[in-house]
């Protein structure tokens, strides 16, 4: 195993950082040169189209792909891996979400966010002192 | 430029290559006005000598252009028009000048194209492979790396011939590392396109991502 895990390959699932179609995910069905490839997502509403790998941010997930695969074996190939539901459990997914909440937050929300992290830094803080209290005695 | 009887729709073959160091047609280049603006489109122009008492029913010429708009893809049939034939705008007219749309614009192929180009010392021969989805867009390519790897001006580039060829038969080993149905490559090194966001920053940016 190489320094590289993720490439660009047929199959490849990858998300798609700026342009119309930012924030969604897609597969790479082949590569057209060495800044562009093709890429199709029908099951997140990415129409098939040529796409720069400057936009392009590879993940982890793979489809078994053929690079002449047409838009219905994406389709089945997506729906059998399931890759949006494991692609919402993925970390990077979730900062994403928490990321894009934060950027909602009206007033009272960011008034609701200290109040719950005062509440939790407090509870930290009352145990922590206890175990130092009890490390002492 | 071929003629066509009729309604015969056959493919334009184009203008003949120059010959070694002596241009068969002097490059007295009095149209500096084609400029590769944005994405080229491909056109197909029919035009013919208006006719005359002598000729009452003059042949039909047919053309393909790459042009940025009609415009300048009528203004280009002429072009070459003039420099073929005896035919003139002023003594010719355009019959037809339609937009012609890729076949299959979502399917990756491999496009050889031949043409001719004025340097600074001479006029010259070529023959390139781009890879790309469409004719248009690989003309496109083709004059965007002509000015860039030879400095060669728009107006001063014939597309002689475009053609869509199979992977057997790509010569140039840039077209042909990608014919590969197992083709894999990392992303190493991805330097960072935000280079304003931020502006000003106490750590250098990350570069891996796997």
């Amino acid at each position: 195993m190489g320094v590289y895990k993720h490439f660009v390959q047929p199959g490849r699932v990858a998300f798609i950082s700026h342009g119309k179609d930012a924030g969604k995910l897609c597969v790479i069905i082949d590569a057209i040169d060495c800044n562009r490839v093709l890429v199709d997502g029908p099951c997140s509403g990415v129409s098939r189209q040529e796409v720069n790998l400057k936009r392009i941010h590879l993940t982890k997930f793979r489809l078994k792909l053929a690079h002449t695969a047409r838009t219905k074996i994406v389709r089945k190939q997506w729906k059998a891996a399931d890759i949006t539901k494991k692609w919402q459990e993925t970390n990077w997914a979730k900062k994403l979400e928490a990321k894009k909440r934060r950027a909602k937050m009206n007033d009272f929300d960011r008034y609701k966010l200290m109040r719950a992290k005062q509440a939790r830094n407090r509870i930290i803080r009352t145990e922590y002192n206890k175990q130092i209290k009890k490390r002492r005695t | 430029m071929i003629r066509i009887e009729r309604e015969d729709f056959v493919l334009a073959k184009g203008y003949p290559k120059c010959n070694a160091s002596i241009c068969l047609f002097p490059c007295v280049c009095s149209s500096f006005n084609m400029k590769a603006k944005g994405e080229l489109r491909e056109y197909e122009v029919i035009g013919r000598h208006l006719p005359t008492q002598k000729d009452p029913v003059p042949k039909l010429y047919k053309m393909r252009i790459f042009a940025p708009d009609n415009v300048v893809a009528k203004s280009r049939f002429w072009y070459f028009c003039n420099r073929i034939k005896k035919i003139k705008k002023s003594v010719g007219e355009i019959v037809s000048c339609r937009r012609i749309y890729d076949k299959s614009p979502l399917k990756i192929k491999n496009f050889a194209i031949w043409l001719r180009y004025d340097s600074r010392s001479g006029t010259h021969n070529m023959y390139r492979e781009y890879r790309d989805m469409t004719v248009s867009k690989a003309v496109t390519q083709c004059y965007r790396d002509m000015g860039a790897r030879h400095r060669a001006r728009s107006h001063s580039i014939q597309i002689l011939k475009v053609e869509q060829i199979p992977a057997s038969k790509c010569r140039r080993p840039h077209v042909k590392q990608f014919h590969n149905s197992k083709i894999r490559f990392p992303l190493p090194h991805r330097v960072t396109a935000r280079l304003h966001r931020p502006r000003f920053t106490t750590r250098r940016p990350n570069t891996f991502f796997q």
